[in-house]
């Protein structure tokens, strides 16, 4: 590979995790194009096997009959909303062991703490760099998954 | 279009001022135990309290319905006249505007960069298997037969590259350009926050209104309980976060209040 390249890629791939590039992931955001910048993001992580939602009511029957692999969701969505989804997976039996990182603007300390004793495996708080992105990304399968 | 700083006000003067004066005179009728004059003294009591009401609901009647005329605030639909596009739902239809035009720059910036990014991406590996041959050449390590392959992957690789810069920078140009919503929806978002500010005004004017009416009235209201906002719902980006200790201003800060739960 180029490291003169300017390609984000490199900068990112720099620190190697092993992380399963081919797991599946679910993006859960209202707006289209955060959607689209977050799957940009992970597809130059490498993890192109991602699907959308854009609330919590589309997600959940999606996680519960797709097999899987990562959340990563917004807070602040009509119907049903990022803690309440993060909650109905902590709930749910076959779902609750699955890795949640939460991308989002809600920035007040109550509330990171609110998700913390629900269960979230990672905070971002929106606008996030590509390079935060990674980092909760690789500290979540850190966790999860010890060499 | 802002009423007068405190309308009310001359009337609950003018109000109280005659109360005391037939206070006192009630007084006197009661001690000297003149009670039909006391009787009448209660009554235009009551009239003066009456009609400073009827003068004060008035004014507020006036300037609610100068504030609904002001803002054309749709009351088409309640009042069954037809009127046109209120400047609230004017606002509103200028906000979705804004909202459209983000919408449509983000995704023609991201457009853009997807294209270029794999162009630029291919330069880069071409140039570094290039450089690695180039090497070599200058290490007198290739053979005449690989020189001339090398030398036509040199050539094919300037075209290449004089295409592709000459599009990325194009697709830079554009993405530039998609820019330019900042300016529209600036000056959009500028007119909505003034209409809210005139609104603000106005509302504050019949706040001081109505406090007249109970005044005069005499009516308290209890606290009713302040709309208490649960964590739960989401609240959505916060303001001037460097000043507050109730908000984190940045990723640090969530990982430091993360790991300080244990995270």
């Amino acid at each position: 590979m180029n490291l003169q390249s300017a390609n984000l890629h490199f900068l990112l791939v720099c620190t190697e995790v092993y992380l399963d590039k081919n797991m599946k992931i679910l993006i859960v955001d209202d707006f289209s194009t955060m959607r689209r910048i977050i799957k940009n993001l992970l597809r130059d992580l490498g993890f192109t096997n991602t699907a959308e939602a854009d609330d919590g009511n589309t997600a959940l029957p999606m996680l519960q009959s797709g097999n899987f692999d990562f959340l990563v969701t917004d807070w602040n969505m009509p119907g049903m909303n990022g803690i309440e989804l993060l909650r109905a997976v902590r709930a749910d039996e076959r779902l609750k062991q699955m890795p949640v990182l939460m991308v989002t603007a809600e920035a007040k300390r109550d509330q990171i703490i609110e998700a913390a004793q629900a269960g979230v495996s990672g905070y971002v708080v929106k606008p996030f760099t590509a390079v935060a992105l990674k980092e909760k990304i690789e500290k979540i399968f850190e966790r999860v998954q010890p060499k | 279009m802002a009423l007068s700083k405190d309308p009310g006000q001359a009337t609950a003067q003018q109000f109280e001022h005659s109360l005391k004066e037939h206070a006192l005179q009630l007084v006197d009728y009661l001690e000297s135990g003149n009670f039909s004059e006391a009787v009448l003294v209660v009554h235009a009591i009551n009239q003066a309290r009456d009609r400073g009401l009827y003068h004060e609901v008035g004014q507020l009647t006036r300037a609610l319905h100068n504030a609904i005329v002001n803002f054309q605030i749709d009351t088409s639909h309640a009042l069954g006249d037809r009127g046109e596009a209120s400047r609230i739902s004017d606002a509103s239809d200028r906000l979705d505007y804004v909202v459209q035009l983000t919408d449509r720059a983000a995704n023609r910036t991201m457009d853009l960069v997807e294209s270029s990014a794999p162009m630029v991406a291919d330069i880069g590996q071409e140039a570094a298997a290039l450089s690695a041959e180039w090497a070599r050449l200058q290490r007198r390590e290739m053979a005449a037969e690989e020189f001339r392959d090398l030398s036509r992957r040199i050539g094919a690789f300037l075209t290449r590259t004089e295409q592709s810069a000459s599009t990325v920078s194009t697709q830079l140009n554009d993405i530039m350009i998609a820019q330019d919503y900042q300016d529209l929806t600036g000056q959009v978002i500028k007119r909505v926050t003034t209409l809210v500010h005139d609104v603000e005004e106005s509302l504050v004017s019949l706040v001081r209104m109505a406090g007249t009416v109970d005044r005069i009235a005499g009516i308290e209201h209890g606290e009713e309980g302040q709309a208490k906002k649960a964590p739960e719902k989401g609240e959505g980006p916060q303001m001037h976060a460097d000043t507050r200790e109730d908000v984190v201003s940045g990723q640090d800060e969530v990982d430091d209040l993360l790991s300080s739960l244990g995270f």
